[in-house]
C-alpha cells in the first residue's frame, strides 16, 4: 500500500500561516478540517501511471518575494511572456507566493471585474471566494493531493465578471516559480457570471534543474447561464517540480467554456482536466499539447461529463514523446442517464520521436443515454514518411520538414492562444524541447 | 540558369519486391516537354516516384543523371535542390502547416542562407501566381491540402511549380480528376513555365490534357518500359484509336505490369 508519509506541517504551522495572511475564519477552519482529511485519504491513482515515488514532500511552503517596482525588473526569461510595446493592462503576476505586479483596467474595474490574487480575494470578496472555493468543482476529500491543496494553499488568483459584461482584452496571469525549491500550491477560481464572457491565460514557469519542488494545483472555473469562458495556459514547470495540476470546470445552460492547454511541464506531471456539463446546451472544446522529453513521467486525463440535453463535449489530445518520456493520454467522454441529443467526441494521439519514449492514447466513451452521438479515434505513430517525402520533395531537408510536421501537429492548441507573446513562447518552448 | 538534361538509363524499380519497371531509357532536356503515355497499370507513376525518390520505391538497376550528376546517390531533398520537382498524383495533408508557410519554407530551401527570400516580395510572387491560377487567396492560409477538393490540390501542386521554378518538373497525372476548367487553368499555369531553361514531363493516361499542352516528345510506356516513341502525331493517333494497335503491332497482350502499379 502507498507509504504512510508524514507532513511536515501540522495544524499549529497551518494556523499561524492563515492568521498572518488575515484570511478570514472560513478559510483557516478548512485549511486544518483539510489538513485532518489529509491524514486518512489516498493519494491520487492516475490509470496507468504509479506516482507512488513521486515527490509530494520536499519543499518549502512560506517563501515570499518581493514586489516589482516595475515590470522592467523582471528578467528576460519572464519578460518575453508580456508584450512590453503594447502592454496587456489585465495583467497579474505571482512571484513565489506573493504578488510581484498586479493590474486591471479602470473601465474593467468600473464593471466590477475582480482580478486580484487569491490572498487579496479572500479579504476583499470573502464571501464570493467562500462560495465557489472546493465546491462545485472540485471536493476537498477527492484525495490526499484536493486535502493537502486545501490546507496548504498558498497561493493563486480569482477572477470574477459579472452578469452581461463582456471582457475582450485577455486576463493574464504569470505565476513564477523564482524560488528553485518553492511549492506552488495554486489556487485559481474563474467565474463567469450569467451572460458574461472573458479569456484567461496563465504561465506557469519554474527553473528549478536540480531542486526539488512541488506544485499542486487546483483551477476551478465555472461559466454560468449563457457564458463564455475562453481558458489558456503555457505550463512549463522545470525538471525538478513535480506537478498534479487539476483544471476543472463547470458549464451551466448555454454556457461555453473552451480550454487551450500547451502542457509543457519538464518534470513528473499529473493532469486532470475535467469539464461538468450541467446545463442544456452546454458546450466545452478541451484541447491540451505536451512534448515529453527525458526521463520524465506524465499522466494526462481530459474528461469531459454530459449533463445537460444538447450538450456537447470536445477532447484533443496531441502529444510527442521524445528520448526516454513516457506518457498516458486518457481522454474520456461520459454521457449521463437524460443527457439526450448531447454529443461526445475524443481524438488521441501521440507521435514518437525516439525508440525509448512511451506513449498510450486511451479514447473511452461512457455512455448512459441512447439518443446521442459520440465518436473517438486514436493514434500513436511515428513521423509519417509519406509526408516526409513530399515536405522534402519540395528542397525542405529532413530535420526541417519533421520540425514542420511536429508544429502542425502541435498547432491545434497553439493557433488557440490569444496573447501573441505567449503564442510564441509556447512554440519557442516546443522548438526548444524537440530540438 | 543554363538549361538542364535529366537522362533515364535502363532503370529497373521494385515495389515490395515485385519489379515495376523493366529498363526503361529517357532523356528529357531544358526546352522540351515529354508526355508519357499509356494505359493504367503501366508503370508511369513509378517511373515518377523513382526518379524523386520516394521511399517505397527501390531502384534495382539503372541509372537516373541529372547533368551527369547520379541522383540516385541525392536524398530526395537534394534531389529537389538539384533542379528536380515532382507533382504528386496525390499529396500529402499536413495538418497545422499552412500552404503559404510551406511554399516559402520551399522557396527558402532553393536558396542560400542568409539570402531567404523577403516577405514582401514572397507574398507578392504568391498573389500572381494565384492569381494567375485562379486560386481562392484564403487558400495560403488554410492548412497544406487538408480538405482541399481534387482540384484545389492539383492547382496547388503548380502553384508550387510556378514559385519554386525548377529545371526539370515531372507532372503525374496532373489532369486526374479535373473538369475541363481547372484543366485548362493548370494548363496555362503550365504553358507559362516554358523556356529554354525548363523541361517536362508530364504523365497522364488521357490524351486530352494535350490539347492544352503540346507535347514535343510523346512516349508509350506498357509492361514498364517505352514501347514506342514519337512525336506530338503519336498522341493525336492514340486519341483518334486508343491504346490497342500498338498492342497488336507489338504482339503485347496484357499491357500491365506487376499488381495494382
Amino acid at each position: 500500500m502507498t507509504v504512510e508519509t508524514k507532513l511536515p506541517y501540522d495544524q499549529d504551522y497551518i494556523r499561524s500561516f492563515s492568521s498572518n495572511r488575515n484570511e478570514p475564519e472560513w478559510m483557516q477552519e478548512l485549511r486544518i478540517q483539510a489538513l485532518e482529511l489529509a491524514e486518512g485519504l489516498e493519494m491520487p491513482k492516475p490509470d496507468k501511471t504509479s506516482i507512488k515515488r513521486w515527490n509530494f514532500n520536499d519543499f518549502k511552503h512560506d517563501v515570499s518575494a518581493e514586489t516589482l517596482g516595475s515590470l522592467k525588473d523582471l528578467p528576460s526569461d519572464i519578460q518575453v511572456f508580456l508584450d512590453m510595446e503594447n502592454l496587456n493592462e489585465n495583467l497579474i503576476i505571482q512571484r513565489n507566493q506573493s504578488v510581484a505586479y498586479r493590474s486591471l483596467s479602470s473601465n474593467l474595474e468600473d464593471q466590477g471585474v475582480i482580478l486580484s490574487d487569491i490572498e487579496t480575494a479572500l479579504k476583499e470578496h470573502s464571501e464570493l471566494v467562500q462560495r465557489y472555493f472546493m465546491k462545485d468543482a472540485v471536493q476537498i476529500d477527492e484525495h490526499k493531493l484536493t486535502a493537502l491543496h486545501t490546507a496548504l494553499m498558498n497561493g493563486g488568483l480569482f477572477v470574477y465578471v459579472p452578469k452581461n459584461v463582456q471582457v475582450e482584452e485577455p486576463l493574464q496571469a504569470i505565476f513564477w516559480q523564482e524560488d528553485p525549491e518553492a511549492a506552488t500550491f495554486n489556487h485559481v477560481i474563474v467565474v463567469a457570471e450569467a451572460n458574461s464572457s472573458l479569456t484567461y491565460v496563465e504561465n506557469y514557469i519554474s527553473n528549478n534543474q536540480e531542486q526539488n519542488a512541488v506544485a499542486n494545483i487546483v483551477t476551478e472555473v465555472i461559466a454560468h447561464d449563457n457564458a463564455n469562458i475562453n481558458f489558456g495556459s503555457v505550463d512549463n514547470f522545470s525538471k525538478g517540480t513535480t506537478v498534479y495540476v487539476n483544471r476543472r470546470g463547470v458549464a451551466y445552460r448555454d454556457a461555453k467554456i473552451e480550454w487551450n492547454l500547451g502542457q509543457m511541464n519538464d518534470g513528473n506531471t499529473v493532469s486532470e482536466n475535467v469539464t461538468h456539463l450541467i446545463g442544456d446546451n452546454s458546450y466545452s472544446y478541451a484541447k491540451t499539447v505536451s512534448v515529453g522529453r527525458g526521463n520524465q513521467t506524465q499522466n494526462f486525463t481530459a474528461k469531459i461529463v454530459n449533463y445537460g440535453k444538447q450538450s456537447e463535449g470536445l477532447i484533443l489530445q496531441h502529444g510527442v514523446m521524445k528520448e526516454a518520456a513516457s506518457a498516458i493520454f486518457n481522454g474520456i467522454g461520459k454521457i449521463e442517464h437524460g443527457a439526450s441529443k448531447s454529443n461526445a467526441e475524443q481524438e488521441s494521439r501521440v507521435l514518437m520521436l525516439s525508440k525509448d519514449a512511451r506513449g498510450d492514447a486511451n479514447p473511452i466513451l461512457l455512455i448512459d443515454e441512447d439518443d446521442v452521438t459520440a465518436g473517438h479515434a486514436a493514434s500513436v505513430g511515428r513521423v509519417d514518411p509519406i509526408q516526409l517525402y513530399y515536405l522534402m520533395s519540395r528542397g525542405i531537408s529532413r530535420q526541417e520538414a519533421e520540425r514542420l510536421i511536429i508544429h502542425g501537429f502541435l498547432a491545434p492548441v497553439v493557433r488557440e492562444i490569444p496573447i501573441k507573446a505567449v503564442r510564441d513562447q509556447l512554440t519557442e518552448v516546443i522548438e526548444r524541447k524537440v530540438y | 540558369m543554363a538549361s538542364s538534361t535529366l537522362e533515364i538509363k535502363d532503370l529497373h524499380v521494385e515495389i515490395e519486391g515485385q519489379e515495376i519497371l523493366k529498363g526503361v531509357n529517357l532523356t528529357i532536356k531544358g526546352g522540351e516537354f515529354h508526355a508519357v503515355m499509356g494505359p493504367n497499370g503501366t508503370g508511369k507513376s513509378t517511373l515518377a516516384s523513382a526518379i524523386m525518390g520516394h521511399p517505397k520505391y527501390e531502384v534495382t538497376k539503372g541509372q537516373i543523371l541529372l547533368d551527369g550528376e547520379d541522383v540516385l546517390e541525392m536524398e530526395v531533398d537534394e534531389r529537389a535542390q538539384a533542379g528536380l520537382f515532382l507533382a504528386m498524383q496525390y499529396p500529402s495533408e499536413i495538418s497545422g502547416v499552412t500552404t503559404s508557410d510551406f511554399l516559402r519554407s520551399s522557396i527558402n530551401a532553393h536558396r542560400e542562407e542568409g539570402d531567404e527570400i523577403p516577405l514582401m516580395k514572397f507574398i507578392k510572387e504568391m498573389d500572381a501566381a494565384m492569381d494567375y491560377l485562379e486560386m481562392d487567396k484564403n487558400m495560403a492560409q488554410r492548412y497544406l491540402n487538408e480538405g482541399f477538393s481534387g482540384g484545389e490540390k492539383k492547382r496547388n501542386e503548380i502553384l508550387q511549380l510556378m514559385m519554386i521554378q525548377p529545371a526539370i518538373a515531372i507532372l503525374d497525372e496532373i489532369d486526374s480528376g479535373l473538369d475541363i476548367d481547372a484543366l485548362k487553368v493548370v494548363s496555362k499555369g503550365i504553358n507559362k513555365m516554358r523556356s529554354e531553361e525548363f523541361g517536362c514531363l508530364i504523365i497522364t493516361h488521357y490524351q486530352r490534357l494535350l490539347d492544352y499542352i503540346t507535347p514535343d516528345h510523346v512516349h508509350i510506356m506498357m509492361q514498364g518500359r517505352v514501347v514506342k516513341s514519337g512525336g506530338p502525331e503519336l498522341a493525336e493517333r492514340l486519341e483518334a484509336e486508343g491504346y490497342e494497335w500498338i498492342k497488336q503491332e507489338l504482339g503485347i497482350e496484357d499491357e500491365t505490369v506487376g499488381q495494382n502499379a
